[in-house]
């Protein structure tokens, strides 16, 4: 099975998320949206479903798609690690500032 | 609120990193370009930074060495190809032996009302590598949080 990483690797794929993120929505909607043909269209939802980003919803004669949270608080989690080495290099940048801050009037 | 931003969409090359600082963009800048003031904040924390080079106009190498307390060391390097104080700075960065080839990263400094936004936008040659730099956050963030919970556990004890 693809991973989410691999199944969001795709453009298309990407572009189907992005309109999901708005609402659940029928595949005709994406057909007309993104200009694709509905086999084309059903490929690239049958991707996101092995991936667990999507899933279907069941209502009368009608199938909606709609994103799983799940997921995406795990690509969040992926982040985690580099946003916290980020956050910890950039507050030390701050505290270099205020030193230099404090040091001016000897500067000048 | 000084508050980071991290972006970093599946399926791209891109890291985006934007931050406030409330200084004035000539310090900000200096502090991205004199030696002595990198050495105090670049990379982990848990690690030392040597700035064995740093040579910053179009051409110039900039080389820093991380150590960890094991002993292990971690070498970054690249090039600066645009040195335009204060609003821009732009180089190549690479984590030798990582593989996969380096980074371009694009600095730029926008001063309002005497804070500085600064946005890092970093292009990797291929998803993959921008992949492995993130994973390397991750670990590396991993560990410092490690390191973290054993200081607050010794003084708990």
């Amino acid at each position: 099975m693809m991973t989410i990483f691999e199944a969001l690797a795709d453009p298309t794929r990407r572009h189907i998320v992005d309109l999901l993120r708005e609402r659940p929505r029928l595949v005709g909607e994406l057909t007309a949206q993104l200009d694709i043909s509905q086999p084309g269209i059903s490929k690239h939802l049958r991707v996101l479903r092995e991936a667990g980003l999507v899933n279907v919803r069941q209502d009368a004669q009608r199938r909606w798609y709609e994103l799983r949270a799940e997921p995406f608080s795990e690509l969040q989690t992926w982040l985690d690690g580099f946003r916290h080495l980020a956050a910890a290099k950039y507050d030390r940048l701050d505290r270099v500032l205020n030193e230099l801050t404090d040091e001016e009037p000897n500067d000048e | 609120m000084n508050k980071l931003n991290v972006y970093a969409e599946p399926g791209k090359q891109e890291i985006v990193i934007t931050r406030e600082f409330n200084a004035p963009r000539d310090r900000v800048f200096r502090a991205h370009t004199d030696p002595a003031l990198v050495a105090k904040w670049w990379g982990p924390a848990s690690m030392h930074v040597a700035i064995e080079s740093l040579d910053a106009r179009p051409g110039g190498l900039w080389r820093y060495i991380h150590r960890s307390d094991d002993g292990a060391e971690y070498i970054h390097f690249g090039v600066f190809h645009e040195v335009s104080a204060p609003e821009r700075l732009i180089y190549t960065y690479e984590l030798a032996g990582m593989g996969g080839g380096p980074g371009i990263v694009t600095l730029t400094l926008e001063e309002r009302d005497g804070k500085t936004a600064i946005t890092e936008t970093s292009l990797y040659p291929s998803v993959e590598v921008r992949d492995a730099v993130v994973q390397s956050g991750m670990e590396g963030g991993a560990a410092e949080s490690y390191d973290r919970m054993e200081e607050l556990l010794n003084t708990l004890a």
